[in-house]
């Protein structure tokens, strides 16, 4: 998680039921494009919304799922895999994101910084 | 050494790649080809009418004839042999000299010498350029007759009926195939034929050919009966061209062939003849592994010379195996070995079923321990086995009637275990390649059948031995410890095809039933929307409904095409690229209003490109209120019916190829399939819709639709092949229904039609029998399925727009209404285009950047 971001306090973003169950939405943080996952149902997960490797921020539009014991999302351009708990690109490792914390607040509100 | 190799037919160009293979410094080949191109295919000569171009026929791979050393004269035709002077005089008067000669000259259909053999649109069968004539000739004529009864007769009558014509098969003996089968086996191929249409007649002795009453020719037979025809194709055996032989005395025989020893020399040991030209012991081979087998030695023969090393040691031409098996008019036929019994003391046994019209015989050795030969109609499910029987000599079970009997309690055959073939058998005879070579390549990384053919050639001429490959490249891989993995990925242990299965047969329709009841984990990008494409093409639910929408990749899960930049593509449905002027005129206002690039398709249709995420559902509810509806440019899905504007207005046009693509983009629109789909339907044999690079290509018949399956433009394209011809529209509609199904079955993961027809074990007979003759007996069940598909059919977009749960999705941030500032265009052309980095960069100050993780 980046020094920054860490600074700066954390943002309600929306609520658990606006994201469906296995797909993920983009939310405005601070300025930035943060991508918010949710696996299952209480799950959540947030890295960067921007594929390095595609110049596009699209992370949030790509397909979730399981390699092994790690969570990833595919990006929906180039299809890479970035590790939804810390934010490395298992293709190309020198193109990992940030990941961000996310967790659920009051009436089931989704908090990131 | 100067080579010269007259002739460059399919054996002489054999020779020509055995020989480059082992590049010799000093070796300079002049090739003179009397043909206007180089060598094809002539096995599969027939397949030119299925669709097939001279091209795709060629035998010489791209750049061949530009290696150095190697010089093809095409249009040259050799006339003279001056074997003092070691000269050779071509038609046009060159003179070209040689060191080695070798005469690769083939043959030529037999013409008897009837009167009247020479009239107009009497053919013969051997080349591209007589096809031609054929297909010309066909288009005037109502009645086609094929002169003989052998192999060669019945894959042209065949060709005749094909094209459309009433078709006869006149024959000198009084059965079909003489040379191959019995009597039993020949009645039963007769009655199966006339069954498709064609009219056989045994014992006709032609006397002449006259003027027609009712048709062009009349052919009167010696028994005084006549027939009328307006084409009359000769296919009454072969004739060695040898007259090269004769004018130069190199010997030939009484009937014909010039005379070779065992390295394929003639009398003079600088001249070589091999293919159909030769005669070996009194035997002329007119099959193309013979004169594969022959090239590989006069090679082999050369290269010594050259390397001044020992021939002695080099193999010798020692005969060959005329077994064959073949599909005639969709009859598999196959001979073997002694077909007739004729080694004294064999024993023969015998099976006839009438009713399923199957002959089948089995010639063995006295002691009953050796398979001699056999005789195989209208199932030859076993040729592989008996044939690798009796050439690797394995001996015979206690019974051996038991390998042609059917089994009546469903327990398989006592058939011969892949395992149980010496590693010396030779599997695929046309390129000599044997099952110790395919075991290596498999061990070496081939473990497709694909992949095993390119590796060693195995299956790549006739084609026969393809099953008996692919059984040992199985056990092989079994072996090997190389489980057959193909499990479409870590979350599920089964192909797509079998998960299809589980989906259909266990009912389930949702992804967490599937992944619960079969898989593991919590799945991923592929087997995501290969489930979410199995439940498309089963149930037809909405794809964003809330237990499908986290399963579909990007494009389906925004009904857009996403582009490089996260912007989208809007492509909305035009049915044979027809569209009135006010949806033009609409489609135009649209595309004004927010700001898109506009483009038209390769597929007849409009694609609207740069619109932002927020900005799709708003486009679409103004594309449905003008008439549209989605086009599924973004689904692994059906794509597009291309059409050519055909007989509503085209001078040429037999059908109405607008109106036929409009009903098929109607029937098949939003279908979902392992990969894209893509239809044309052309008026008329112009092709102007380039129905023959489709998955389903339609082209109009005076009779009806001739329909052409599992082409491929992209990335390699692949013609269309014939599947059915003269169709009326119901019919048509019924095939490709079944044909589709079963794709959507049996296909990979993102395997086109093409590529899975090239996977397709049986290949386009197999095919043909599930598609026309529902061997499987699922053809009710497959149209069924695709009928529930049809009458489910909803707009997706127009769901999509109507639905304020799907609709929210459709925002870039879920907690502000601002853009995305990634997406910038740039004009260009009086268009936009999406900015590049640097134009971003320096428009926008400011770009995403990679901060240090702590
Ligand atoms: C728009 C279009 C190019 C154009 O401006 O003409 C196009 C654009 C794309 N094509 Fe295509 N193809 C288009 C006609 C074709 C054609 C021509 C045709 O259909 O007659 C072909 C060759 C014919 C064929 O498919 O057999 C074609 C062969 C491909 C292939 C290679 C497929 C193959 O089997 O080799 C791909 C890649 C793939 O599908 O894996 C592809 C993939 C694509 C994709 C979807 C790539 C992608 O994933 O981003 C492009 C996105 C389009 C978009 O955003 O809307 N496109 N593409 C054409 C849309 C036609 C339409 O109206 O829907
Ligand atoms: C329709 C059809 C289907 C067949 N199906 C099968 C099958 O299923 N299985 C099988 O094993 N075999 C099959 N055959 C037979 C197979 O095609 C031949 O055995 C093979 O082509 C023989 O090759 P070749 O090189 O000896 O002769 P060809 O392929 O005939 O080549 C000889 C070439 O030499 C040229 N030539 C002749 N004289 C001269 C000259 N003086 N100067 C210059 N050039 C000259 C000819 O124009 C020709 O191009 C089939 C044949 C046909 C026609
Ligand atoms: S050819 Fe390639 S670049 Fe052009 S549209 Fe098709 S996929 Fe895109
Ligand atoms: S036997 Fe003809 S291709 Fe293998």
């Amino acid at each position: 998680m980046s020094y920054r971001a860490a600074k700066q306090g954390w943002v309600r973003v929306c609520s658990l039921a606006d994201i469906v169950p296995d797909t993920g939405v983009c939310a405005l943080v601070h300025g930035e494009q943060v991508a918010v996952f949710r696996i299952g149902q209480r799950d959540l997960y947030a890295i960067d919304n921007f594929d390095p490797i595609a110049s596009a921020a699209v992370l949030s539009r790509g397909l979730i799922g399981s390699l092994g014991e790690r969570i990833v999302v595919a990006s929906p351009i180039h299809k890479q895999h970035f590790d939804l708990r810390t934010g490395e690109c298992i293709e190309v490792p020198e193109h990992s994101v940030r990941a961000w914390s996310v967790r659920l607040g009051d009436e089931d509100q989704v908090l990131i910084r | 050494m100067k080579l010269v190799v007259i002739g460059n037919g399919m054996v002489g160009h054999k020779l020509l790649e055995e020989l480059m293979a082992t590049r010799h410094a000093d070796l300079e080949i002049t090739v003179l080809c009397e043909e206007p191109r180089p060598a094809y295919d002539r096995v599969h000569l027939s397949e030119f009418f299925a669709g097939k171009s001279a091209e795709d026929l060629s035998l010489a791979t791209p750049g061949f004839f530009e290696q150095p050393g190697l010089q093809l004269r095409l249009d040259v035709r050799a006339t003279r042999i001056d074997r003092v002077l070691k000269q050779i005089t071509c038609a046009d008067g060159e003179i070209i000299s040689y060191d080695k000669l070798v005469l690769a000259t083939g043959s030529t259909p037999f013409v008897p010498a009837i009167p009247g053999n020479d009239r107009p649109a009497c053919l013969v069968y051997r080349t591209i350029e007589d096809l031609q004539a054929m297909t010309r000739w066909g288009r005037e004529s109502r009645i086609g007759v094929v002169v003989g009864g052998g192999l060669l007769g019945l894959e042209c009558a065949k060709a005749l009926h094909d094209l459309g014509l009433e078709t006869h098969v006149v024959e000198f003996a009084p059965r079909l195939m003489t040379v191959q089968v019995d009597d039993g086996g020949g009645r039963m191929l007769r009655r199966k034929i006339e069954e498709l249409g064609v009219v056989v007649h045994t014992q006709k002795n032609t006397l002449e050919i006259v003027d027609g009453e009712a048709a062009r020719h009349r052919m009167k037979f010696a028994d005084g009966d006549h027939l009328e025809a307006d084409l009359i194709v000769f296919s009454a055996g072969i004739r060695p061209r040898d007259e090269l032989a004769r004018q130069s005395e190199l010997g030939v025989g009484e009937r014909g062939g010039i005379r070779i020893d065992n390295y394929c020399r003639t009398r003079d040991w600088d001249v070589y003849a091999i293919g159909e030209c030769a005669l070996w012991r009194g035997k002329i081979f007119g099959l193309v592994a013979p004169g594969y087998e022959m090239a590989r030695i006069v090679a082999a023969h050369l290269g010594a010379l050259l390397e001044r090393k020992q021939t002695s040691r080099l193999s010798e031409f020692s005969g060959a195996d005329m077994s064959t098996k073949l599909k005639l008019m969709g009859v598999d036929v196959a001979s073997i070995g002694d077909a007739h019994g004729d080694t004294p003391g064999s024993r023969v046994y015998q099976f006839s079923d009438e009713r399923r019209q199957v002959y089948k015989k089995l010639v063995v050795s006295g002691d009953g321990k050796q398979l001699l030969g056999g005789v195989l109609v209208g199932d030859a499910a076993e040729y592989g086995t008996l044939l690798q029987m009796m050439l690797n000599g394995i001996e015979l079970p206690e019974a051996p009637e038991f390998l042609i009997l059917p089994s009546s309690d469903g327990k398989p055959k006592p058939g011969l275990g892949v395992d149980a073939l010496p590693a010396s058998a030779q599997i695929c005879s046309c390129n000599n390649v044997s099952k110790s070579q395919l075991c290596e390549a498999v061990g070496a990384g081939a473990t497709s059948i694909v992949a095993l053919k390119t590796a060693t050639r195995a299956g790549t001429s006739c084609g026969g031995c393809v099953p008996l490959v692919t059984q040992i490249m199985k056990s092989e891989m079994k072996r090997q410890g190389l489980a057959v993995n193909n499990h479409l990925c870590e979350h599920f242990a089964y192909t797509r095809q079998e998960l299809y299965h589980l989906v259909r047969v266990g009912r389930i329709r949702h992804f967490g039933e599937l992944l619960a009841r079969h898989g593991s984990g919590l799945g991923c990008d592929i087997c995501k929307p290969v489930a979410a494409s199995i439940f498309a093409s089963c149930w037809n639910e909405f794809v964003l409904q809330a237990e499908h929408a986290s399963l579909q990749d990007s494009n389906d899960y925004f009904l857009a095409n996403i582009q490089k930049d996260g912007s989208y593509s809007v492509v909305p449905r035009m049915p044979a690229g027809e569209v009135t002027p006010e949806g033009l005129i609409a489609v135009g206002q649209i595309a004004r209003k927010y700001g898109l690039y506009t483009k038209i398709t390769g597929g007849q249709r409009v694609d609207m490109f740069g619109a932002r995420l927020e900005q799709l559902p708003s486009i679409w509810e103004e594309l449905i209120a003008a008439g549209f509806e989605s086009g599924h440019a973004y689904g692994k899905s059906v794509r597009t019916v291309k059409s050519c504007v055909g007989s509503t207005w085209c001078r040429y046009g037999v059908q109405d190829s607008v109106g036929a693509a409009v009903d098929l983009d109607d029937r098949y629109k939003g279908l979902r399939s392992p990969h894209k789909l893509k239809f044309a339907v052309s008026g008329c044999t112009r092709e102007c819709a380039e129905a023959q690079s489709k998955d389903v290509g339609v082209i109009a018949t005076e009779k009806g639709w001739n329909l052409y399956v599992c082409g491929n433009g992209g990335m390699k394209p692949r013609h269309a092949e014939l599947l059915a011809v003269d169709l009326d529209t119901p019919t048509l509609i019924r095939y490709i229904d079944r044909f589709l199904m079963f794709y959507i079955r049996t296909a990979d993961r993102l395997q086109r039609t093409s590529v899975w027809r090239d996977n397709l074990e049986g290949g386009m007979d197999y095919l043909k029998d599930v598609i026309v003759h529902d061997t499987l007996g699922i053809a009710a069940e497959l149209e069924a399925e695709m009928q529930q598909v049809v009458d489910s059919y909803e707009c997706e977009w127009k769901k999509a727009v109507g639905d304020p749960h799907t609709r929210r999705r459709f925002h870039h941030f879920i907690n502000s209404d601002a853009a995305d500032g990634n997406v910038a265009f740039v004009p260009e052309r009086k268009q936009i285009r999406p900015a590049t980095i640097e134009e971003k960069r320096t428009r926008l100050g400011r770009i995403p950047m990679t901060v240090e993780m702590e």
